[in-house]
C-alpha cells in the first residue's frame, strides 16, 4: 500500500547515516589497533592517516544524524516513531532537544557524539598515545552504535534505530488506511514531568561526564598496550580531573533538578538510579588522588590502573542498571525494560569494558614497576591513600546495596530496601563523611615521602582550633534538630559538621601557609573547601529541614480527628489544604491562597500563594508570593512544579500535593435577594450574616472608588454555623450610564455576595448565592531548607578547584586558562545560584 | 600494596562487612498480599494492582493526608490500603503499583508508594497503542 504524505527519503538518510558511523566505528577500531602496534613509523603514520580520515568521517555521519533526527521531531513527522513518541507540536525548540535525549537511542546518540567529540580534540592532543586511546574509543563507539543500528538477525532486531516508522512498531485500524497520516493530529510529547530547562541541560552535561571517563581508561589500557606502564598518568591526569568537574556536576544537577522542579522534596534521596551514577564519580575520584601519588612519589600506579578501568566499568555497569529496567520496582526514575536483544548487547558491552581490562591488567600485572619502600605512616602518600582507599570502598558498599535488585533477578530471592532507606545508607556514609573529611584537613599537612617531625603538629594547631571555636558556636547558636534516629546520630552528625567545617579552614589555612597564597597551584585545596563545604550544607539543611505544612490545623478549622482506622496518628501529615482566601498558618508564615491562573503552555495552572510574615506587634515584616504550578491533565490527574522563595540563608520550599481538575464548571446556583437595613441580618444555610453598614465612596484594600464616580460598598459580616467570621465587602458603581455590581466571594463558604441595589426605604438589596461548585481549595507541601546554598556554593567552588588543577596538570597557556576558568565560573554560578 | 596497607584494608573492609551484616535486620521483602497477610506487622513490599472497581477515598478538604483504596494482585489477593499522605498523582492511572508498608489485621497501612504509570512508560508499546487509539478516535 502506497501511503501519503510520508517523509520517507530523510528517514532512510539518517539510517544510512548510522550504518556509516557504524562501519566506521569498525573501521577505525582494527585501524588504529594495528596503527598501536606497528614500530615502523612510516608504517604506523599511513595507518594513522586512515584511521583519522575514518573517524573524522564518523563523527559527520554523527552530527548529521543528529540534525536529520532533530529535524524530523522539529517537523512533527509523525510517521516516525520517534518523533512520536517524544515530540508534539506545542513544544519549544529546547524541549525539542530535550526530545531528542528522552529516549533511549536519543541518549545514546548524545553519548556517541560526546565520544566522538573527545575523539578528535584527543587526535590532536594525545601525539604518541594516539593509537592505542582512539582504539579504545572507536570499540566504544562500535558498541554503542550497534545499539542503534535496529538491524534484523534471523528475526531478533538487534538494538533500536532512530529512524523506525510509527505504522512498523505499533498497529492500529488507522494503518490500514493511506492517509492514516491526517488521523495523527499530534505526538505524545515530552513528559510534563521533564518539561524543564534542567531536561534541557542537565543529560548532555552527564552524559559528557560519562563520554570523559573513558579517557583515563583509555590512557592506562595504552599504558600497558604500550609497555610504558607509569608514562600515561601524567596526560590522563588532566583529562581525569576534567571528568571528575563534570560528572561531578552533571550529577548534582540532577539533584538540583530534583530538587527545584520536581516533587521529590530534596536533592538526593539515594535512589538507585543516582547512587549509579555517584559511585563512578567517586572511584574517579580515588584514582584522581592514586595518580596525584603516583606522580609525586612512584607509588600507588597499580591502584591508579584498576581505579581508571573501574571508572568506565561502573559507569556502564549504571547504564545497565538504569536501561534495562532492572530497578523497575526500585527507582522513581528508571527507563523501561527495552527487550531481551537490547539487554544482552548491554550486558555484552559492560563485561567487554569491566572484565577485559582487568584481565588485561593482572596478565601484565607482574611487569608494572612498584616501589619497593614502604610508605612512612608521617609521609602525604599514605593519607591519601588511606582516603582514596575509604572512598573507593564506600563506593562498594553503596553499589553493593544498590544492586539488590540484580541479585534477586540471578537468585530469584525477594530481598527489599530497608523500611527507611535514606537513614540505611546515611548511617554507613556519616562515618565516611567523619573520615574524609578530617583526612582532607590533614593530610596536605603532611610532606610526601617524609615530613619533618614537629612540622604538621606546629601548622595544623591554629586551623584546628578555629574549627573547634566555629563546631562550638555552631552546636550553642544553631543546634541540629534531628534528633528521629536518636542521639548517637545526632552525635555523628556534629562530628561530621566538625570534619567539614576543619577541612574548609585547614585547605583554606593551606592555600597561604602551605603555598604561600599561590592560587595557580591551589586547585586541590580549593577543590577539597567545595566538598567540604558542599558536604556541611548538605549536613545543616538535611538536619535543620522543616515541614512547615505538616501543622494539624487545617484551612477551614475542621478538626482533623484521629485516623477512623488505626486510631493512630504516628506517621507524618505532610499535607495542608488551603481554602481560597482564608489564611492558614505554616511555620512562622500566615499563607493565603490567592487565586489560580493559566500559563502559556496547555493545561498549566499556576496557584498564587502569599506568604506574609508578622511580628509580635502584628506589623508585617516579610511578605513574598509563591506560585507553585501544575500541569492538569484531562483525566485528573497531575504533574507538580514546585515554586521556591530563596534566601541567602534559606530556601522556602513549596509544591502542589493535590487539587482538583476544575474543568467544565456549571453552578446552576442563583442570587437570592434579600432587602436589609444597617443592623438586619439575612440567613443562608449554613449561618447567618448582619448588615453592619453602608460605606459611599469606599476606599479599601480591595476596592477604590475612581474618581468623579459614585460608589457604595455594603460591609457584611458572615457569621457560619462552625463559629467562625468572615468579612465580605460588596460595591455597587454607579456612573452615567449604568449601576455596575462588583461581587465578593467568600470562599471557604462558597459563598456570593452581591450588592444588587437600592431600594425607596432606603434599605439595599442584597444578592446571596451558594455555589453548587465545589470549594476551592489547593493541598500543598511546605519545607524550609536552611543554608542549602552551601551545597550548590560548595559545588560551585569544588569545580573551579577541578578547573585550576586541570590548567595546571595540562599545562595550558594562560590565555587558554583564564577563558576555560572564566566560562566554568560564569556557567556555574548562573546555573545553581542565578537562574530560577 | 604494602603492608600497612594490607592491614588498614583488612581493617576497613571488615568494619564495612559488619556495617552491612549489621543492617541486614533492615532488609525488607517484597511479598504478595497473601505472604504480607502471614506476617502482620514487618515492613514487607507489596507488589500489587489497584483495583478499580473499587473508589478511591480522599477529601482533601477534611483531610489531606488520608487516602484510602484496594488493591488486588497477581494471585488473588486484595486489601485494604490506607496511605497517610495526599493522593499520589496518577494514581488512578497506575498499571503496577509497589506498596511499602505493614499489613495489619483489617488493612495495610502504607508508608510510600511506587507508581509504575503509563505516563512514565511511555515506550510500552501496548500503551502506545491505545494513546494513538484514543488520540485518532
Amino acid at each position: 500500500m502506497e501511503f501519503e504524505g510520508e517523509h520517507l527519503w530523510i528517514g532512510k538518510l539518517g539510517h544510512l547515516f548510522i550504518v556509516l558511523a557504524f562501519v566506521t566505528s569498525i573501521l577505525s577500531t582494527i585501524a588504529y589497533f594495528i596503527a598501536a602496534r606497528k614500530t615502523d613509523i612510516l608504517e604506523k603514520n599511513s595507518w594513522l592517516k586512515f584511521s583519522r580520515i575514518v573517524f573524522l568521517t564518523q563523527l559527520f555521519s554523527l552530527l548529521a544524524v543528529f540534525v536529520i533526527i532533530y529535524s524530523i521531531c522539529a517537523n512533527h513527522y509523525f510517521e516516525y516513531m520517534y518523533a512520536y513518541k517524544h515530540a508534539s507540536k506545542e513544544l519549544e525548540p529546547k524541549y525539542l532537544l530535550a526530545c531528542i535525549w528522552e529516549g533511549q537511542e536519543g541518549s545514546f546518540l548524545l553519548w556517541t557524539l560526546w565520544h566522538c567529540m573527545l575523539g578528535v580534540i584527543l587526535m590532536f592532543k594525545a601525539k604518541e598515545w594516539e593509537a592505542p586511546i582512539m582504539t579504545v574509543i572507536s570499540l566504544a563507539q562500535f558498541c554503542m552504535l550497534f545499539m542503534m543500528l535496529g538491524i534484523y538477525v534471523f528475526d531478533v532486531r538487534l538494538g533500536s534505530s532512530l529512524f523506525t516508522l510509527t505504522r512498523n512498531e505499533i498497529s492500529g485500524p488507522i494503518f490500514s488506511q493511506p492517509n492514516y497520516l491526517s488521523f495523527i493530529k499530534d505526538g505524545v510529547g515530552l513528559n510534563v514531568l521533564l518539561r524543564n530547562y534542567w531536561m534541557v541541560i542537565h543529560p548532555p552535561i552527564l552524559f559528557l561526564g560519562f563520554a570523559t571517563t573513558i579517557v583515563p581508561f583509555a590512557y592506562a589500557y595504552a599504558g600497558i598496550q604500550t609497555k610504558r606502564f607509569g608514562d600515561w598518568v601524567k596526560p590522563a591526569l588532566p583529562w581525569a580531573l576534567t571528568s571528575a568537574c563534570i560528572l561531578g556536576v552533571g550529577i548534582m544537577m540532577g539533584g538540583k533538578w530534583a530538587y527545584e522542579s520536581l516533587s521529590f522534596g530534596g536533592y538526593w534521596a539515594w535512589d538507585p538510579v543516582e547512587n549509579a551514577s555517584l559511585v563512578p564519580w567517586m572511584i574517579l575520584i580515588a584514582g584522581l588522588h592514586t595518580m596525584v601519588i603516583y606522580k609525586a612519589t612512584g607509588h600507588s600506579l597499580k591502584a591508579s590502573y584498576i581505579f581508571c578501568f573501574l571508572t568506565l566499568a561502573f559507569i556502564l555497569y549504571s547504564t545497565f542498571l538504569t536501561k534495562t529496567g532492572i530497578l523497575g520496582d526500585s527507582s522513581v526514575h528508571s527507563f523501561t525494560d527495552p527487550g531481551m536483544a537490547t539487554n544482552i548487547m548491554i550486558g555484552f558491552f559492560v563485561s567487554l569494558f569491566s572484565i577485559t581490562p582487568l584481565v588485561y591488567f593482572f596478565i601484565h600485572s607482574k611487569k608494572i614497576p612498584q616501589e619497593h619502600k614502604e610508605e612512612r605512616l608521617d609521609s602525604r602518600e599514605f593519607w591519601m591513600f588511606i582516603g582514596s582507599l575509604v572512598f573507593f570502598l564506600s563506593a562498594m558498599f553503596i553499589i553493593a546495596k544498590t544492586s539488590i535488585p540484580v541479585y534477586n533477578k540471578i537468585f530469584g530471592s525477594h530481598i527489599a530496601e530497608p523500611e527507611d532507606r535514606e537513614f540505611s545508607y546515611n548511617k554507613v556514609m556519616i562515618m565516611v563523611a567523619i573520615i574524609i573529611g578530617t583526612l582532607t584537613a590533614i593530610t596536605q599537612y603532611f610532606k610526601y615521602k617524609q615530613t619533618p617531625s614537629t612540622y604538621t603538629i606546629k601548622k595544623i594547631a591554629l586551623p584546628t582550633l578555629i574549627a573547634a571555636i566555629i563546631t562550638a558556636l555552631l552546636v550553642v547558636f544553631y543546634p541540629f534538630t534531628y534528633t528521629k534516629q536518636g542521639i548517637g546520630f545526632l552525635a555523628a552528625i556534629y562530628v561530621a559538621s566538625f570534619a567539614s567545617i576543619y577541612a574548609v579552614v585547614a585547605n583554606a589555612n593551606y592555600i597561604f601557609v602551605g603555598l604561600k597564597g599561590n592560587l595557580k597551584s591551589a586547585g586541590g585545596s580549593v577543590a577539597h573547601i567545595g566538598f567540604a563545604l558542599m558536604l556541611l550544607g548538605m549536613l545543616v539543611s538535611s538536619s535543620n529541614k522543616e515541614i512547615i505544612s505538616s501543622s494539624r490545623v487545617n484551612g477551614i478549622n475542621i478538626p482533623m480527628g484521629k485516623d477512623p482506622l488505626t486510631k493512630q496518628q504516628d506517621n507524618p501529615l505532610e499535607n495542608l489544604t488551603l481554602v481560597r482566601q482564608v489564611p492558614a498558618r505554616l511555620g512562622n508564615y500566615e499563607v493565603t491562597y490567592l487565586n489560580d491562573s493559566l500559563g502559556n503552555e496547555k493545561n498549566r495552572r499556576f496557584y498564587k500563594m502569599l506568604f506574609v510574615r508578622k511580628d509580635s506587634t502584628n506589623k508585617i515584616t516579610e511578605q513574598f508570593t509563591l506560585q507553585p504550578d501544575v500541569y492538569l491533565m484531562k483525566d485528573n490527574n497531575m504533574s507538580s512544579n514546585p515554586d521556591t522563595k530563596a534566601y541567602l540563608n534559606k530556601d522556602i520550599f513549596t509544591y502542589i500535593s493535590y487539587t482538583l481538575n476544575k474543568g467544565q464548571q456549571n453552578d446552576t446556583a442563583q442570587f437570592k435577594i434579600t432587602e436589609l437595613a444597617e443592623g438586619d441580618t439575612a440567613f443562608y444555610s449554613n449561618g447567618y450574616m448582619i448588615l453592619n453598614k453602608v460605606i459611599k465612596n469606599p476606599h479599601t484594600e480591595k476596592y477604590h472608588t475612581p474618581k468623579n464616580e459614585i460608589a457604595l460598598m455594603a460591609d457584611v459580616t458572615i457569621y457560619s454555623k462552625d463559629s467562625m467570621r468572615y468579612k465580605a465587602q460588596p460595591v455597587i458603581q454607579v456612573d452615567a450610564i449604568a449601576a455596575t455590581p462588583i461581587d465578593d466571594t467568600i470562599y471557604a463558604q462558597n459563598l456570593f455576595v452581591k450588592f444588587a441595589g437600592v431600594t425607596d426605604n432606603q434599605k439595599i438589596k442584597l444578592g446571596i448565592k451558594e455555589s453548587t461548585d465545589p470549594i476551592d481549595f489547593v493541598t500543598l507541601k511546605a519545607y524550609v531548607f536552611p543554608y542549602i546554598n552551601l551545597v550548590w556554593l560548595g559545588l560551585i567552588i569544588m569545580a573551579i578547584g577541578f578547573t585550576i588543577s586541570a590548567i595546571k596538570r595540562a599545562k595550558l597557556n594562560t590565555v587558554y586558562a583564564a577563558i576555560a576558568l572564566v566560562l566554568v565560573s560564569v556557567f556555574m554560578f548562573y546555573m545553581f545560584l542565578l537562574a530560577n | 600494596m604494602k603492608r600497612t596497607h594490607i592491614i588498614m584494608l583488612v581493617g576497613i573492609a571488615l568494619a564495612i562487612v559488619a556495617l552491612i551484616v549489621f543492617s541486614v535486620g533492615d532488609f525488607s521483602t517484597y511479598d504478595t498480599i497473601s505472604s504480607a497477610h502471614k506476617k502482620q506487622g514487618k515492613f514487607v513490599h507489596l507488589i500489587a494492582k489497584l483495583d478499580k472497581t473499587k473508589p478511591i477515598e480522599y477529601d482533601a478538604i477534611i483531610n489531606p493526608n488520608y487516602v484510602t483504596f484496594y488493591a488486588i494482585d497477581s494471585l488473588g489477593g486484595n486489601t485494604k490500603v490506607v496511605y497517610h499522605n495526599s493522593k499520589p498523582q496518577d494514581l488512578e492511572k497506575s498499571e503496577r503499583i509497589v506498596l511499602k508498608g505493614k499489613m495489619q489485621a483489617t488493612h495495610f497501612e502504607c508508608k510510600d508508594i511506587l507508581l509504575k504509570c503509563p505516563s512514565k512508560y511511555k515506550d510500552d508499546k501496548t500503551q502506545l497503542e491505545k494513546t494513538l487509539d484514543e488520540t485518532t478516535k
